[in-house]
């Protein structure tokens, strides 16, 4: 479980969140939704424990498993040394990993679909790389929340769905409260049970994908025009998208 | 098939980090173990290896024993005390450097940065002027480093948080703070009796060691170094940002601080006994890091093995090139410096290409 109830955080005159509440139990997932500025690094951050909240409470395991954007690369660690580092709450100040320790991180890199660069170093691998291994990081943590920041920012098309499969079946096992942000309503729609709509007025609104994810709300969202459709998948079945209105050329 | 090539490739190349290192660690052992025996050999009075290392087998099995011959006293009470304090303070000089470079996530700072080096110099230039020897000097020399630490910590401390780039900024005012203190005690110490002590103990020396001195800096030197290797997981994850160190559970700053105490302890130990002797703690822990890699676990021990012989090495060359000696700081800067040089050109080429 993990979550925020009546959060509120204000930098200077600036609220930037205002009486916030939302919570994500165990087995299931939420995507964090919301224009840029609006705090959805601040909802993160406070999630993590990492941004003081003025009023409120925050709900969370002692360790959470943090999945960043980008990992620090200044540092010439082998894959399985970084996963492994998801082991040192466990292990306290002057604890060494073990070899237990070496298989959990091992376990948790093949969860994440990482284990074929084990033994690569983590600052030669590509921006895609990085993020399977910053998750097997988390993972290893052995929390039961995990919370990843835009994980599907720096991605292209490919990755993006690889990204999305790898979340749905993190969901699986329904085992972890996940949590991410992004900014695309789709990923919503693909790899989450809940969303979080954090609108610019500064209201926000939680709930069920298949209530918050419509085109009504969305509009508000962003300020655009948005269209619900229904696709044929690849192996024909129907999906739904979100497409705002200005996608695409106009059609004769 | 992509998948199976993989799984089986994935252990060789373990086994291949594996067998490096164990490698690489053999080789460091061999170079040290060989450099003391040439530093307990080599000098005015030369004494034969087998001989050399007979005598201190002898030193060891019956440490009570009267020293009748020369080359019994030389071995044993002039040059083992000055080489095991060498080892000691160059591999205390290495793994903190290393230390701090991790917790910095910073690899051109060294213990100089922090003001530690010069906060400890004041210390002993105001302890030999007064006229304190022995542990009282040795007491100084600590408290001031650590006043520097602290001093250090006070400035860098902006809301509630250090920056990395405030901290580095803060040693280097702290730092020329206490060298313009300990110039002005120079320029105010008697020219007669403690100026030469203060100038010759600045510029770094191991020629004045004995086994009373050697053990005066060792708990020093042993235990925080032994510390700073325990820390050496925790030391991996400080390296990293700081909200992913803290999301793994560390409480950053807390432990960055006892990182900083620990090098305190090893800098003031190393500088109270043999002066400043620059250089050891950047150019060590570099080339650690290109033999064994960054993992701190690996990069710790290594740094330490290396920095020992090095410093042993630098040692007998500054006592047997010339007749008379040449201070440790002058040769740890000629050697030091270029290669500085060399690692910074190539740190900051090997960034701007990738």
């Amino acid at each position: 479980m993990i979550g925020l109830t009546d959060a509120v955080v204000r930098f200077g005159a600036r609220t930037i969140l205002d009486r916030l509440s939302f919570s994500v139990p165990v087995g299931r997932s939420l995507a964090i939704l919301g224009p840029n500025g609006r705090g959805k690094t601040t909802t993160l951050k406070a999630m993590l424990g990492f941004q003081r909240l003025d009023e409120g409470s925050r709900i969370a395991p002692v360790i959470v498993g943090y999945v960043p954007q980008t990992g620090s690369s200044n540092q010439r660690y082998r894959a399985i040394d970084v996963a492994v580092m998801g082991r040192a709450a466990h292990l306290g100040l002057f604890g060494q990993p073990g070899p237990s320790d070496f298989e959990i991180a091992q376990a948790a890199l093949e969860r994440a679909g990482a284990a074929r660069f084990a033994d690569h170093f983590f600052d030669r691998l590509s921006g895609g790389e990085r993020q399977l291994v910053l998750l097997a990081r988390a993972l290893a943590t052995g929390s039961e929340a995990i919370v990843l920041d835009e994980p599907a920012a720096a991605l292209d098309l490919r990755n993006q769905e690889r990204l999305l499969d790898l979340l749905k079946s993190l969901r699986e096992p329904r085992d972890k409260a996940i949590a991410f942000t992004t900014h695309d309503p789709n990923h919503a729609l693909a790899a989450a049970d809940d969303a979080l709509l954090m609108m610019p007025d500064g209201q926000s609104l939680f709930g069920p994908v298949a209530e918050t994810i419509t085109p009504e709300h969305l509009e508000q969202l962003y300020g655009v025009p948005m269209r619900v459709v229904d696709l044929a998948g690849p192996t024909g079945d129907s999906h739904r998208a979100v497409l705002p209105a200005f996608a695409g050329i106009r059609a004769a | 098939m992509t998948t199976m090539t993989q799984e089986e490739t994935a252990p060789a190349a373990h086994r291949i980090h594996l067998a490096r290192q164990t490698l690489v660690f053999a080789l460091l052992l061999a170079l040290l173990v060989v450099a003391f025996t040439v530093s307990l050999c080599v000098g005015r009075f030369s004494v034969p290896p087998g001989r050399a290392l007979e005598l201190i087998w002898q030193g060891i099995s019956d440490p009570s024993r009267e020293l009748a011959g020369i080359d019994e006293r030389i071995v044993l009470l002039v040059r083992a005390p000055r080489v095991v304090l060498a080892a000691l303070a160059g591999a205390g000089l290495a793994i903190s450097g290393a230390g701090l470079q991790g917790v910095f996530r910073n690899p051109l700072v060294s213990p100089d940065i922090l003001g530690i080096s010069q906060g400890a110099a004041f210390g002993g230039a105001l302890a030999i002027m007064l006229g304190i020897w022995g542990f009282p000097l040795i007491a100084m020399v600590f408290l001031c480093g650590m006043a520097a630490v602290i001093l250090v910590g006070l400035l860098s401390r902006i809301n509630g948080r250090s920056e990395t780039v405030t901290v580095i900024l803060s040693g280097l005012v702290i730092s020329s703070m206490f060298s313009a203190v300990v110039s002005l005690l120079q320029f105010i110490a008697d020219p007669n009796t403690s100026l030469p002590a203060i100038v010759y103990w600045l510029m770094g020396s191991f020629a004045t060691a004995t086994w009373e001195r050697t053990l005066v800096a060792a708990p020093g030197l042993i235990l925080g170094s032994c510390f700073l290797w325990m820390l050496r997981f925790r030391l991996n994850i400080l390296s990293l940002d700081e909200a992913e160190a803290r999301s793994l559970g560390a409480n950053t700053t807390r432990e960055r601080w006892l990182v900083f105490c620990l090098i305190a302890v090893i800098v003031g130990s190393q500088v109270a006994v043999s002066g400043i002797i620059g250089w050891i703690g950047i150019v060590i822990p570099h080339a650690a890091r290109l033999l064994v890699g960054h993992d701190h676990r690996a990069l710790l021990p290594a740094a330490a093995v290396l920095g020992a012989g090095f410093m042993v090495c630098i040692d007998t060359l500054a006592r047997t090139a010339t007749a008379a000696e040449i201070p440790l700081g002058v040769i740890t800067a000629l050697v030091g410096a270029p290669i500085f040089a060399a690692l910074l050109r190539h740190h900051y080429r090997e960034r701007t290409g990738s």
